[in-house]
């Protein structure tokens, strides 16, 4: 019997999420607002001077995008296992690593592009400089893939627990931290008019390790909580 | 736990050698060894919680044994994945449907995955387990009976080899479960292997009928 | 060679192994510890820029080499145990954490004191400092995924995939916060880490790193042979070997 090809099948999963999601539009928008919500607390909570918020501007976008991400995460299994259509990926004849690959990704154009696409706004509240936008909105771009990842990495090992959900922000957080401390330093960069391509190069690399090896772990842990 | 010893003359297909699980601190077999062929269909029978959906998700490469082998012809099932995947079909205790889905979206997405389809293929299996009106219902708002024809279209239009039926007659009337003893008559004289855990007892005539008793 | 591995996988003769090895590293990280200590207290002389307050290196440095070490050792048996199914090397991984984040602990303890006389505060952002907070949540991480799981055997599985993943992760961890903290160090504050060593230093800080280890060996036999009781409760060879003990 022939099986369709990888990219065949990458592509039918990553419709088939999309389609869904869809279906639920209501739901996409929760990481989305999460992300906007928590930039407005950091003015409510200090003094919403520009030269406060200028300052912690950076600190503030990116801690706020790695909270959404940690949300969403919760949320990219849990589905599929509960209904059973999990189980019959993992006897499909496909790769069960290309088939989450597929899931992350349309995760992250329903989540994760969202917040890179309003990042401008977000940072135009926050008196971030419009000079430093582009650049900030070049490493969500890269940042937010590899938060998927490693978020589909650590959902996978916990979707089978029961009382997971702090769990999973303390797995997520530790190997999370690299990713913030390059992209709060390339929009700091940025800021200051310095180029920031270093650290942008750095998040290019975490992309590519994450993208090369993340899909394997992730399919290695949903066996073990299928199992 | 015993086994019929294997037939003699065809070749073996599905091997199962010395399984042995355990769930916690119970062990719920132990050395259990079969072999199944073309046109073979076993019946795994026992009470409650004695471990027969847990040997059958062993049996499809779902669940790790303690010790022992799953081989499908010839080769480990955990070493080839892919080719025992693609020649197998899992009909489980849950639908496995996406809701917010038809039920002819489901069944398309399912074998896709698995070979080309077009959508008059996907009419037909649906036609043939009598939901040809349902088609564009969505998943949630399926009865349970009309939700587990879609998993036997599903198993129907795979064209699988081997079919592991986990109680494939749960919420089906009479109707359905005829159906279900003339699809797996149908698959046995195509040459086809079942592995079956059913609570009673099934109809399927032809082809080599064993029988395993779990304790 | 493999038979000695193959055997050293059997719990039965681990757990004899293990009753007999303890005594000997445990004598050895005890007189270690307290030359390695002792030495470092009254017989190394002072530093030339910290004076007295230095002497807590000699305590802070083997902990944060060894909570280190620990982890590189658990996810190596992690992955032992999960690439060749070989129960035992998950019960090392499972022993060994607790050592390990009390290492970490001690690590950040005696940092926070050495960082009072020098810097005035208890606590400051340094890269090894912030490095060894992240290793406590990894460890914190790991330990709360094996309490999260039921099945135990799947509970090993989780984690070592878990840890592996982990020690992958390390070296970009130390790697972004020692980039971080370059950015953002003041002239002023001098880096925490080993002030230049010489000789009769360093005897002093080797005894103590080498007591530690072997502190560590004893410890995680102890904690393993605990680990195999607990798993093999109802076999016979541990009925017999604790009959006999």
């Amino acid at each position: 019997m022939d099986v369709p090809g990888l990219g065949q099948a990458f592509l039918l999963q990553i419709s088939r999420d999309m389609r869904l999601a869809f279906r639920h539009l209501g739901q996409l928008a929760n990481p989305l607002m999460f992300f906007i919500m928590v930039t407005t607390l950091f003015p409510l909570a200090l003094n919403p001077s520009p030269q406060l918020l200028e300052a912690i501007a950076p600190g503030v976008v990116w801690v706020a995008a790695l909270l959404a991400s940690l949300l969403a995460s919760e949320s990219l299994f849990r589905q599929d296992v509960d209904d059973g259509t999990m189980e019959q990926l993992a006897l499909s004849p496909q790769p069960l690593a290309l088939m989450l690959l597929a899931k992350t990704s349309a995760h992250w154009l329903m989540t994760g592009l969202p917040l890179v696409l309003i990042s401008p706004i977000v940072a135009y509240g926050l008196f971030l400089p419009s000079n430093a936008v582009p650049v900030t909105m070049g490493a969500l771009a890269l940042a937010t893939p590899i938060l998927s990842l490693i978020g589909g990495m650590m959902a996978a090992l916990t979707v089978g627990l029961r009382r997971g959900g702090g769990l999973l922000s303390l797995l997520i957080l530790p190997i999370a931290m690299p990713v913030l401390i390059f992209g709060a330093r390339a929009t700091d960069l940025a800021m200051t008019g310095m180029a920031s391509v270093g650290a942008i190069y750095l998040l290019a690399a975490l992309l590519l390790l994450a993208l090369s090896l993340a899909p394997f772990a992730m399919a290695a842990a949903m066996r073990i909580s299928l199992d | 736990m015993s086994a019929d010893p294997s037939s003699t003359g065809c070749t073996t297909l599905l091997e199962a050698t010395d399984l042995e699980l355990w769930r916690g601190e119970r062990r719920l077999f132990n050395q259990l060894s079969f072999s199944l062929g073309p046109g073979e269909l076993l019946h795994i029978t026992g009470a409650n919680g004695c471990g027969k959906t847990s040997l059958l998700r062993v049996l499809c490469g779902l669940t790790l044994p303690e010790t022992g082998e799953v081989s499908w012809r010839g080769a480990k099932v955990m070493r080839n994945r892919a080719d025992f995947h693609a020649e197998m079909t899992y009909i489980g205790h849950r639908e496995s449907l996406k809701g917010e889905l038809s039920a002819a979206e489901n069944l398309s997405f399912d074998l896709r995955l698995r070979r080309d389809v077009s959508d008059a293929d996907i009419d037909q299996a649906l036609h043939r387990v009598g939901l040809t009106a349902a088609r564009d219902v969505m998943a949630r708002g399926l009865s349970a009976g009309q939700k587990r024809r879609v998993s036997l279209a599903r198993a129907l239009a795979c064209r699988a080899r081997l079919w592991v039926l986990d109680e494939p007659y749960t919420n089906l009337d009479v109707a359905g479960r005829d159906f279900v003893d003339q699809m797996m008559t149908e698959h046995l004289a195509d040459d086809g292997l079942v592995l079956l855990v059913a609570h009673q007892s099934h109809g399927v005539s032809g082809g080599r009928i064993r029988q395993l008793e779990m304790s | 060679m493999w038979k000695f591995i193959h055997k050293l996988g059997s719990p039965p003769h681990f757990y004899r192994l293990s009753v007999r090895l303890t005594p000997w590293f445990g004598w050895a990280a005890a007189i270690l510890i307290t030359a390695g200590t002792l030495g470092g207290l009254y017989l190394a002389p002072p530093d030339y820029q910290q004076g007295e307050g230095f002497r807590i290196i000699y305590v802070h440095v083997p902990s944060a080499s060894m909570s280190m070490f620990v982890y590189v050792n658990m996810a190596i048996a992690a992955a032992v145990g999960l690439i060749w199914r070989i129960k035992l090397a998950h019960a090392v991984a499972a022993a060994a954490a607790p050592i390990g984040a009390s290492f970490t602990f001690l690590a950040l303890a005696t940092g926070s004191i050495w960082a009072k006389p020098m810097w005035g505060t208890w606590w400051v952002w340094d890269a090894r400092l912030t490095s060894e907070l992240v290793l406590l949540f990894l460890y914190f991480g790991y330990m709360a995924l094996r309490a999260a799981v039921d099945d135990e055997n799947r509970a090993d599985r989780a984690s070592a995939l878990l840890a592996i993943i982990g020690v992958i992760n390390i070296p970009i961890i130390k790697y972004s916060v020692e980039w971080w903290n370059t950015l953002h160090q003041p002239a002023t504050i001098s880096k925490m880490g080993k002030p230049a060593m010489d000789g009769d230093m360093l005897t002093w800080l080797l005894m103590n790193i080498f007591g530690f280890m072997c502190f560590f060996i004893a410890v995680l036999l102890i904690r393993t042979r605990a680990e195999v009781i607990r798993r093999s409760r109802d076999q016979k060879w541990l009925k017999q070997a604790l009959g006999a003990a």
